[in-house]
C-alpha cells in the first residue's frame, strides 16, 4: 500500500504544470497502470474470483440423493451441519493446533530473527538464505521426509533412544503433525519478523538501556511492541495456512487427528457432499478474512 | 573532591582498529565539559564507555569514585542524550520522560507528576499527549533533555545533540543548555565535532584525534596555547609556518629565515609556529617598527576581503600564504593585491608547536 504512495510522482520543480495537463497526464498514468495490471486481474478473476464465488453459490445448494449437486432450491441445510459435534470436535482441534503451531513459530522464530537482524550484512544474507533453502524442495517430499524422521525406528526415536529418553511413536499424532506444521511455516515467521525487527533503531535500545530498563524491560517496553507489525503479520501468515493444512496432517497424523483441511477434501471427494464442503470452506475464509482485516485495523504495513 | 568521572588509560579496541588509545581524563563535578574532534577521533566512543553502552578494552573508568567499567548502563548514575535523539516512537511525550522513573520502578502517578515538571521544565507543556513524530526537531530535542534530566543523573552526556538542528536553532539551544547546567550544578559531558559550539558552551574541553587525547584545557588555554599542530589547526584560525627549532628563542623557517621564538623544544626539533589572522600586524614593505624586526616578515599582498568588521588579506611569503587580519581602514589606506608588505607580531603573539 505505502509503496503505491510513495511513488505518486512529485512535479519537477521549475516546470510549470497546468491543472488541465496535471489532470491528462494523471488519466493517462492511470490508464497505462491498468494496462499494465490486465494480464494479473484477468488471471486473478479467472482462477481465483470465480471458484469462489462457485464455492460459495454451492454453499447454499443442496446435496440430491446420488451424490451431485442441485442447483436449485437454495438453502442454509449445509451450515446448520457446523453445529454437529464431529465438526465442531475437528473445528476446535483445528484452531487449537494452528494457535499451538503459530506460538510455537513465534517462540522460535523471534530470537532467530533478533539475532540474526544485528548481524552484518554478509552473515544475515546468508542466514536469509538459510531459511529459504527448504522452499527448494517440494513441500510433500519435505512432508515425507519427517515421515520417515518421525516413524518407528525413525532417527528421532533412535536419537531419544540414544540419550536415555527411550523409543518415540510420534507419528500419527498430534505433536508430529505441529512440528511438521512449525517446520513447513516456520520461514512465514521469521521473514516478517526480521523485516520488523530489522528496521528498529538499535539506539532505541540503548537509550532504554541507559534509562535504567533492564534487558527483559527493554524487549518488552521498547523491542516488543516496535516489532510488534511483524509478530502480528507472521502470525497470520503461520495461522492461517495451519488452520486449512491438508498435506502435513494428511501424512503425519494419519487418520486418527482429521483437521479441517481434510474434512473439507473428504467432503468433495469421498462424502460427495459438496454444499456442506463448500459452506465449511466459506467459514474458514471468513475466519481467515476477519483476521487479516483485524490486522490491517492494527496499523500494520509488513504483509 | 572526587571527580565526576575519572578515566585511567583507557583503551578501546574494536577488533583491529584502535578507536580510543589509552587516554586519561577526569571531569570535575558541576563542569560542562566537551569532547572535541572530527569523527572518528574516539569522543564518542568514550561517551559510550562513560554511559555504559560499550565496554573498554583496558583501563579504569570511575563516575564519583566507584569503579564502573563493565557495569551496564542502567547500573550507571548517568544519561545520555542521544544524538538523534532516540526517542520511543511508540510512545507519548510524557511516556518517553517517565520511562527511566517508570524502570526503577517508581509508580505510574509519581512517574507522570515528575516528567510534568520536567515536561515544564523544558517549555513543552500541552504537548505531553503528541507522539515523537508529532514535533520539531527542536521540540524533540528537548523532551530527549527531559527524559535524560528526569532521572536526575549524576552526569548528563550529550552525543552531538544541537547536530541535527539549523543554525538559528542550535544557537538558541546552545545558550539554553548552557544556563540549564548552571542551573542543575550537573557536569554535562558534551560530544561535538563543531569548535565554536565546544568553545562557547564549555567550561573545559578534550580535543581528541585518531583515538587519541590530544589536549584539555579551557577554551582559551587551547586557543592560545596549543600543545600541538592538530589543537593550533583544529581550534580557531592559524597560520602554521613549519621551522626547524635552532635554540631555545630562535627559530629557523622553511625558507631559512630565522625569527625571534623563546620556545621549550631541543635545538633541531621540527616544529610548526602558529599565528592567529589577527595576530599578525600588516604595512608597507620596511615599516616594521624597529623592535618587531626580529619578527617580520616580507610578502606581497594576493588578495584582500573587506568582511565588514575586519579586512582579510592573503599574503604570499615567499613558500606560504598567510591569512592576516585586521580592523577596516578608510578604503585609500587599504593595500591592494600586488602591493610589496612586511608583516609583524609580538613577541607573546607566536606559539610554537611540535609537528607531529
Amino acid at each position: 500500500m505505502s509503496i503505491i504512495e510513495q511513488t505518486v510522482d512529485e512535479p519537477i520543480d521549475g516546470l510549470v504544470a497546468t491543472p488541465e495537463f496535471e489532470a491528462a497526464n494523471e488519466a493517462q498514468q492511470r490508464r497505462r497502470g491498468f494496462l499494465m495490471a490486465l494480464p494479473a486481474f484477468a488471471y486473478l478473476i479467472l482462477f481465483f474470483a470465480v471458484p469462489l464465488v462457485i464455492v460459495i453459490v454451492y454453499s447454499f445448494a443442496t446435496r440430491n440423493r446420488f451424490g451431485g449437486t442441485d442447483l436449485n432450491g437454495w438453502n442454509l441445510e449445509s451450515y446448520r451441519g457446523l453445529g454437529d459435534d464431529l465438526v465442531r470436535q475437528i473445528l476446535v482441534r483445528s484452531v487449537v493446533l494452528a494457535a499451538i503451531t503459530t506460538v510455537i513459530c513465534l517462540l522460535i522464530a523471534y530470537p532467530f530473527a533478533y539475532y540474526m537482524s544485528t548481524r552484518r550484512p554478509a552473515v544475515r544474507n546468508l542466514m536469509l538464505v538459510g531459511v529459504m533453502i527448504p522452499f527448494w524442495t517440494n513441500f510433500l517430499v519435505r512432508n515425507y521426509a519427517w515421515y520417515v524422521i518421525l516413524g518407528t525406528d525413525g532417527p528421532f526415536s533412535q536419537v531419544t533412544e540414544f540419550v536415555g529418553i527411550g523409543e518415540t511413536r510420534l507419528l500419527f499424532t498430534q505433536t508430529a503433525v505441529v512440528m511438521g506444521l512449525v517446520y513447513g511455516f516456520l520461514p512465514f515467521m521469521i521473514l516478517p519478523l526480521y523485516a520488523a525487527i530489522e528496521r528498529i533503531d538499535g539506539r532505541l535500545l540503548e537509550a532504554s538501556r541507559d534509562l535504567y530498563a533492564n534487558g527483559f524491560q527493554s524487549f518488552r517496553h521498547v523491542l516488543l511492541p516496535l516489532s510488534m507489525p511483524g509478530v502480528i503479520a507472521g502470525s497470520i501468515l503461520v495461522f492461517i495456512p495451519s488452520l486449512g493444512a491438508y498435506v502435513t496432517p494428511e501424512i503425519l497424523g494419519g487418520a486418527k487427528t482429521t483437521l479441517l483441511g481434510s474434512y473439507i477434501v473428504t467432503q468433495f471427494l469421498s462424502a460427495r457432499n459438496m454444499p456442506f464442503g463448500a459452506s465449511l470452506s466459506t467459514v474458514l475464509m471468513i475466519v481467515m478474512l476477519t483476521a487479516t482485516l483485524v490486522y490491517f485495523r492494527k496499523g500494520g504495513r509488513t504483509l | 573532591m572526587t571527580a565526576a568521572v575519572e578515566i585511567a588509560g583507557i583503551t578501546k579496541r574494536f577488533g583491529e582498529v584502535v578507536a580510543v588509545d589509552n587516554i586519561d581524563l577526569q571531569i570535575d563535578d558541576g563542569e560542562f565539559f566537551a569532547m572535541l574532534g572530527p569523527s572518528g577521533c574516539g569522543k564518542t566512543t568514550t561517551l559510550r564507555m562513560i554511559a555504559g553502552l560499550e565496554f573498554p578494552t583496558e583501563g579504569s573508568l570511575k563516575i564519583f569514585g566507584n569503579e564502573v567499567g563493565t557495569l551496564p548502563p542502567n547500573k550507571r548514575p548517568v544519561n545520555t542524550v542521544f544524538q538523534n535523539y532516540a526517542l520511543f516512537p511508540h510512545m507519548s511525550v510524557r511516556d518517553n520522560v517517565s520511562f527511566g522513573l517508570r524502570m526503577q520502578g517508581t509508580t505510574k502517578s509519581e512517574a507522570n507528576r515528575r516528567a510534568g515538571e520536567l515536561i515544564e521544565l523544558v517549555q513543552l507543556t500541552g504537548l505531553e499527549s503528541r507522539k515523537p513524530g508529532q514535533l520539531s526537531g527542536g521540540q524533540q530535542q528537548r523532551v530527549a533533555l527531559a527524559r535524560a534530566l528526569v532521572n536526575k543523573p549524576k552526569v548528563l552526556l550529550l552525543d552531538e545533540p544541537l547536530g541535527a538542528l539549523d543554525l538559528k536553532l542550535r544557537q538558541e539551544m546552545q545558550n539554553e543548555l548552557k544556563s540549564l547546567q548552571r542551573e542543575l550544578g550537573v557536569s554535562f559531558v558534551f560530544v561535538t565535532h563543531d569548535q565554536e559550539e565546544a568553545l562557547t558552551m564549555s567550561d573545559r574541553i578534550a580535543v581528541m584525534d585518531k583515538g587519541k587525547l590530544l589536549q584539555v584545557g579551557t577554551a582559551e588555554e587551547l586557543y592560545e596555547r596549543p600543545l600541538n599542530r592538530f589543537v593550533a589547526d583544529f581550534i580557531g584560525q592559524t597560520n602554521l609556518l613549519d621551522a626547524t627549532v635552532a635554540d631555545d628563542d630562535m627559530i629557523v623557517l622553511g625558507n631559512g629565515t630565522k625569527i625571534k621564538a623563546p620556545n621549550p623544544h631541543s635545538p633541531g626539533t621540527k616544529v610548526a609556529m602558529s599565528l592567529r589572522p589577527e595576530a599578525i600586524e600588516i604595512g608597507r614593505r620596511g615599516d616594521v617598527p624597529a623592535d618587531h624586526v626580529a619578527t617580520s616578515l616580507n610578502g606581497v599582498v594576493s588578495a584582500m576581503n573587506y568582511l565588514g568588521h575586519s579586512l582579510v588579506y592573503q599574503v604570499k611569503i615567499d613558500w606560504i600564504d598567510l591569512e592576516v587580519r585586521t580592523d577596516p581602514v578608510a578604503s585609500e589606506d587599504r593595500l591592494g593585491p600586488g602591493d610589496d608588505v612586511s608583516i609583524w607580531w609580538d613577541r607573546t603573539a607566536d606559539w610554537v608547536v611540535p609537528d607531529e
